[in-house]
């Protein structure tokens, strides 16, 4: 049984144009810029998109993104990887004893390391053994995180800035400040202008400050996307995961290209854990994932597999995971923001004559704007509570156009083919 | 094959996880730069009473918890969620208990209610979600789980009453508390009166998994769904029953502390028990005598583990370590058992089909 | 013939598995540049041989020369390497990935995965009249698209002898007749092609020579200009075969199953049946003859209550049983043999006895109220072991250690125990060895004779033809034409299940 949703039927052909030669997520991306532009104009709460919230948002997309990474990785491969949570655990840790000693490059390959460890492992269970997935990513998890706090007891207590717990103050990667574009974006998105504000606040968050682990987590996906779809080794990892009897039969070592992906899966979400480290937190502290191994895995799932949709996903549960950090005022006004988008999925399911859908959304869509409008601001404990509830509300009601892998979580033996 | 072979057979696999997992923490312990022996030495030590009394507690709670994985894991139905179940079920029973609308043992029962109600009624909806909607019941079980632990926190913080530094629900009143069973002195504590919840929940569940209609529709749907659809079965009716039924039993998980020493929700309540659980129910393969003894064994473990902090310089969470590594190598341990099973009957099959008549060309593959 | 024109020669070869003798004394001579058909039934030792071929199986002796070298493969890259390549009868096709995708999988380095390779794939598709799209997804295409795709594929990789392992399974006469044409533009352009079938008519018409296997050995060699169907069969067989006859009518007048405007749409509101108007009285048998994939399952599953229906009524036994689940139409004496026995009628990891109470939980003599009645059930459960002729050392044994066959026949023992007025086989000797094929078809049969309506899915012509009262056509959601099995012919068959045109639209 795999993380992922019963084999819904996908919808007939590739991704249609709305607009002639107008690809649909431009589209999308075009309306999303505008009706943010107009709930910040409408409220008044710049903070929705400062340059300083996307930053802030960058930051926790980015360990999400490595871990849906991590998952596309293996499961393109066939195997579903659960244990993702466990392996970015061991990451930080990883990255807190690397950089401790070795500073912060070793320790990105440190984390890198840890998380391919319990990669491996995941790997050797589920590939040379033949173990159902999902047991054994529970299990790596309970692993990674009793081995993280053993040792985390172990090494970090008496060193300095550690603790049984902890090991904070440890060097960060550098940070880029691209000079003349980052002056001027952020003056340009003070102004307050509808979009081409909104516009520059996102060049103003990419050219001020950015840490160079972000660059690599982004570089990473892309090249991830182009050795999956644009190589002979990508072609014949994806292969194993769509037919691996076929694949055998054409001479393809599946079960090695398992185990390569499923490592790899484990070093790159060790490298989400890393960057939950040394750059989203201070330092070290038992328990900072705080589940975002298995948010990954829902960005894997909303994003169809695919790298685009990753990002997307990565993006909107990495928005929803810096919400905390916001005023009072700016969370408040997001309810605005939500209640028009879910205005607008039902007026799009409407058009493909999804009716019971289309009410379900205008519904909530209805409730979402009282809530808006009879209150003043959200419980702070709440939006702690946004990744979470976002997660389960987009995978109900994104199933439906979901193609996974067809042999995803199929425990495969070699010699089944022919 | 033998009964003593078949007893054989299932018993390997544990016994060989059991090991590996000596094996490795004692590895770990070393690499840490403390000694095996010692580590082993406390742990193997004979323990206090007031430490068998706490054996047994824990144990019937992580049985509990065990319990109500094992119901989802006989449906192929992985609920991870039953930390989030308890919590909001134990939650929701203190509020109740203390409130006392009703008194005494009326009290006490109804409570109970409250909280299978509550944990079923949280895990009925990631079944729904996945009925209705495809949602794999992994995530949404996990997710709940998060939110769970917020809205406790939140509900907690708002309503409860200030206790010292903290806050917890109203206490309960002494009438519908339990003494429980006191086996040594008094100072080494009581067995509570509820670990028979533990007892009681076995055996239904041993009796309606392996005697009723109801029970052959869940493990038919776990082996086989297709199958069972064509049997029959109402498949989506299925999940969202066992899911609640699995919710239900979580929800009894803390009872026994909580009307035994607790009386109330706050900094008292034990969590991580959901977690325990559902190693515990892969160690006992989803069968109540397995549970049994693997509860057993991880309430041991936990409770000596205790000692570590005191007599050595060995990190606690070194046992974590242990049953996590019980969990995978039982499971691949059980898996290469199957295996070899699978084929030892296949041998059979072909033994009496060659010794009945000459074999006339039985085709190996259709 | 010298033997340097030989493309394979195949020396006495021997394969064991435990507890069966697969292959033995096995010898096959195929000439350069010819069609030579392998034949035998189901379980005469093909499939093995043609594993030895290809490399997924080594022999355990014998020799093998493949253009005058002596070869030993260890794998199906050797294989390849040697010039052979194979067309599996269960296609090995990925179908979320493209033509190009699927072709060039494993032999990247040929051409590249770009547009080298897209070209030599168009340049052999336009030389042999594929018609195939490179960059289209798998998905989308028919069944002998998908055959040519995956002819291709050997061509692709440079193989000169291509063995073929039941190509013509899954494909309508129509059909057939173009892959026979491929296979003579292949012939003249050189290539070897070792056709492996069971079916004589079609070897009669292809091949240059043929060779018959039975009981894992090489029993026989034969040119079509100088045998007949008959004396192939015999080889075969070892004896005359009898072919499923029927006997006199045994059709009552009562309506047993009525079925009226059945229409079934899709999530998208595709029609996946439209309008679907069928009766089957007691004691008669209705063959449902189709090409996969045009509503036969759909169809099943809307009698078994596993769909709801967008419109129409079905009745048993004069009740509207429409509304009602497929608990209930099982108690109202439905019988169901899935096509898929493995994911429909079994669980694989239980025991027999178990398997005896799957379909008939509610009833007697496996359940009493609401427990299971474990006693009841074993003592039945011996009856079918007994009464069906199924091979096994218990009723404790798990299902999957079965052969398909001894499956097939135990649920068919557990189906017919339930005293059914209706029974749905779909494909019920799949898969099946001869001997169980034909203790089936004789329970089906006995059973017709007590009454018993039956509803026949099948995509073999011979069964269809000597089992059925009636037949009927479905293509594309619709029965499209009525035929008497006495008098129809594969021909008219095959027209009506491809809506009588010449070659299927791509």
């Amino acid at each position: 049984m795999s993380t992922a949703v019963r084999e819904q039927q996908a919808t007939p052909g590739r991704s249609s144009r709305v607009l002639a030669g107008v690809p649909r997520w431009l589209l999308v991306a075009a309306f999303v810029v505008v009706v943010v532009s107009a709930v910040r104009l409408i409220t008044g709460e710049d903070q929705i998109d400062s340059p300083g919230s996307l930053r802030a948002a960058i930051i926790a997309t980015c360990p999400i993104l490595m871990a849906a990474l991590g998952g596309l990785w293996s499961e393109r491969a066939g195997v579903v990887n659960i244990g993702l949570e466990g392996q970015m655990i061991l990451g930080t840790w990883g990255a807190a004893y690397f950089t401790y000693y070795y500073g912060p490059w070793v320790g990105i390959l440190g984390a890198a390391l840890l998380g391919a460890v319990g990669g491996a492992l995941h790997a050797l269970a589920t590939v040379t053994f033949g173990v159902d997935h999902i047991v054994s990513g529970v299990a790596i998890n309970i692993i990674g995180l009793g081995a993280s706090r053993f040792l985390a007891e172990a090494y970090f207590a008496n060193l300095e800035g550690g603790g049984v717990k902890q090991l904070t103050g440890l060097d960060r990667p550098t940070s880029i400040t691209v000079p003349g574009l980052s002056d001027g974006a952020d003056s340009l998105a003070d102004k307050g202008w509808f979009v081409v504000s909104d516009l520059a606040s996102v060049v103003a968050a990419l050219t001020d400050s950015l840490n160079v682990m972000t660059i690599l987590v982004f570089v990473l996906l892309g090249v991830s996307a182009w050795v999956l779809w644009r190589t002979a080794f990508g072609l014949r990892l994806r292969s194993c995961g769509e037919n691996p009897q076929a694949a055998e039969s054409l001479g393809v070592n599946v079960l090695r290209f398992k185990w390569v992906a499923v490592t790899l899966s484990g070093a790159l979400a060790g490298i989400g854990g890393g960057y939950l480290a040394l750059v989203a937190s201070s330092g070290f502290v038992t328990g900072q994932t705080g589940g975002r191994g298995y948010i990954g895995l829902a960005a894997m799932i909303f994003g169809n597999w695919r790298p685009g949709g990753i990002l997307t996903g990565a993006l909107m549960f990495g928005y929803t995971d810096s919400l905390p950090l916001r005023s009072a005022g700016t969370i408040h006004a997001l309810l605005l923001l939500v209640a028009i988008g879910l205005a607008a999925l039902a007026i799009w399911r409407l058009t493909r004559r999804q009716t019971t859908q289309a009410v379900v959304f205008a519904g909530l869509a209805g409730l979402f704007l009282l809530w808006f409008l009879l209150t003043d601001s959200v419980p702070r404990e709440f939006t702690g509570m946004t990744p979470y509830i976002a997660t389960l509300l987009v995978l109900a009601f994104a199933a439906q156009r979901l193609r996974m892998p067809r042999a995803d979580g199929q425990v495969y033996r070699k010699g089944s083919a022919g | 094959m033998s009964v003593v072979r078949r007893v054989l057979m299932t018993l390997a696999a544990p016994l060989i996880a059991v090991v590996a997992a000596m094996v490795i923490t004692s590895l770990v312990v070393l690499a840490s730069q403390s000694s095996p022996v010692e580590f082993w030495t406390i742990i193997t030590d004979p323990p206090a009473p007031r430490v068998y009394v706490n054996i047994v507690n824990q144990s019937a709670m992580i049985f509990l918890s065990a319990l109500a994985a094992a119901v989802g894991f006989q449906m192929n139905l992985f609920n991870i969620g039953v930390e989030g179940q308890y919590q909001m079920a134990s939650y929701a029973a203190a509020v109740f208990a203390g409130a006392a609308i009703f008194t005494g043992a009326l009290n006490i029962v109804a409570s109970l209610v409250v909280a299978m109600v509550v944990g079923s009624l949280w895990a009925a909806i990631a079944g729904v979600l996945k009925v209705t909607r495809g949602v794999s019941e992994v995530i949404s079980t996990i997710m709940l789980n998060a939110i769970a632990l917020t809205l406790t926190g939140y509900l907690l913080s708002t309503y409860g009453l200030q206790a010292g530094n903290s806050r917890r629900t109203t206490v309960i009143d002494p009438a519908s508390r339990l003494a429980g069973f006191t086996p040594f002195e008094e100072r080494d504590g009581a067995i509570w009166t509820l670990v028979v919840l533990a007892v009681l929940a076995g055996v239904a569940f041993s009796f309606v998994l392996n005697k009723t209609r109801f029970g052959f529709d869940l493990r038919a749907t776990g082996m086989s769904e297709s199958a069972a659809v064509a049997s029959g079965v109402k498949v989506n009716r299925m999940v969202v029953v066992s899911m609640m039924l699995s919710g239900a039993i979580a929800g009894l998980i803390w009872m026994p502390a909580l009307f035994g020493a607790a009386y109330s929700y706050g900094t008292t309540f034990q969590a991580g028990l959901g977690f325990t659980g559902i190693a515990v129910a892969l160690l006992g393969r989803n069968q109540p005598l397995g549970i049994f003894f693997g509860a057993v064994l991880f309430a041991f473990l936990n409770e000596q583990s205790n000692r570590l902090t005191l007599q050595s310089d060995i990190s606690q969470n070194v046992v974590q370590i242990t049953q996590g590594v019980i969990v995978l190598a039982v499971v691949v341990a059980y898996e290469v058992v199957r295996r070899r099973k699978v084929a030892a009957d296949q041998q059979a099959v072909r033994q009496k089909l060659d010794a009945e008549r000459p074999a006339p060309g039985e085709p190996v593959s259709a | 013939m010298s033997a340097t024109a030989d493309a394979v020669q195949a020396r006495g070869i021997g394969k064991r598995f435990p507890g069966v003798v697969a292959n033995h004394d096995v010898n096959l001579t195929i000439r350069a540049a010819t069609v030579h058909a392998l034949i035998g039934e189901n379980g005469a030792g093909k499939s093995t041989l043609m594993k030895i071929l290809y490399g997924v199986q080594r022999p355990d002796e014998g020799t093998l020369v493949v253009n005058g070298q002596d070869v030993s493969f260890a794998s199906p890259i050797d294989a390849i390497a040697a010039g052979i390549g194979m067309v599996f009868q269960h296609f090995m096709l990925a179908d979320n990935l493209t033509v190009l995708e699927n072709v060039v999988l494993g032999a990247e380095k040929l051409h590249g995965i770009g547009g080298a390779a897209r070209e030599k794939i168009l340049e052999i598709s336009q030389a042999y009249g594929f018609d195939l799209d490179p960059d289209g997804l798998v998905e989308d295409l028919g069944v002998g698209e998908r055959q040519r795709v995956e002819i291709l594929k050997v061509l692709y990789r440079g193989a000169k002898i291509i063995i073929l392992d039941e190509p013509t399974a899954v494909l309508v006469p129509q059909e057939v007749d173009a892959l026979f044409e491929n296979l003579r533009e292949l012939k003249a352009e050189g290539h070897t092609i070792l056709f492996i079938s069971h079916k004589l008519d079609e070897v009669l018409a292809i091949a240059d020579d043929i060779t018959v296997m039975r009981r894992g050995t090489t029993v026989g060699e034969a040119r079509p200009e100088s045998t007949t169907k008959h004396e192939l069969a015999e080889l075969m067989v070892g004896s005359e075969l009898p072919s499923p006859k029927t006997e006199g009518s045994t059709v009552t007048d009562t309506v047993e199953l009525q079925i009226q405007g059945l229409t079934l749409h899709d999530a998208f509101g595709r029609a996946l049946l439209s309008d679907v108007d069928l009766t089957i009285h007691k004691g008669e048998i209705l063959g449902i003859a189709g090409v996969e994939g045009n509503g036969q399952a759909e169809l099943v599953e809307s009698v078994m209550g596993m769909r709801k229906l967008s419109a129409g009524v079905v009745s048993v036994s004069g009740k509207d049983v429409t509304g009602w689940d497929t608990r209930d139409r099982r108690r109202a004496g439905v019988g169901y043999i899935p096509e898929d026995r493995h994911r429909h009628g079994l669980l694989l990891d239980a025991p027999l006895w178990e398997n005896r109470v799957l379909g008939f939980q509610t009833r007697p003599p496996a359940t009493k109220g609401l427990l299971i009645d474990r006693s009841g059930a074993r003592e039945d459960t011996d009856r079918i072991v007994r009464e069906y002729d199924v091979r096994t050392p218990g009723i404790d044994t798990p299902a999957r250690a079965l052969s398909g066959g001894n499956q097939q026949k135990l649920i068919v023992g557990r189906e017919m125990s339930g005293d059914p007025v209706l029974l749905i086989a779909a494909h019920p000797t799949r898969g099946v060895d001869v001997g169980a094929q034909a203790a089936i078809w004789e329970h089906i049969k006995n059973a017709r004779r007590t009454g018993l309506a039956v509803l026949l899915i099948s995509a073999d012509l011979d069964e269809l033809i000597g089992l059925s009262d009636r037949i009927e056509v479905i293509l594309r959601g619709r029965l499209v034409g009525e035929f008497d099995p006495r008098t129809v012919t594969p021909q008219d068959l095959g027209s009506a299940m491809t809506g009588g045109h010449e070659r299927e639209a791509s």
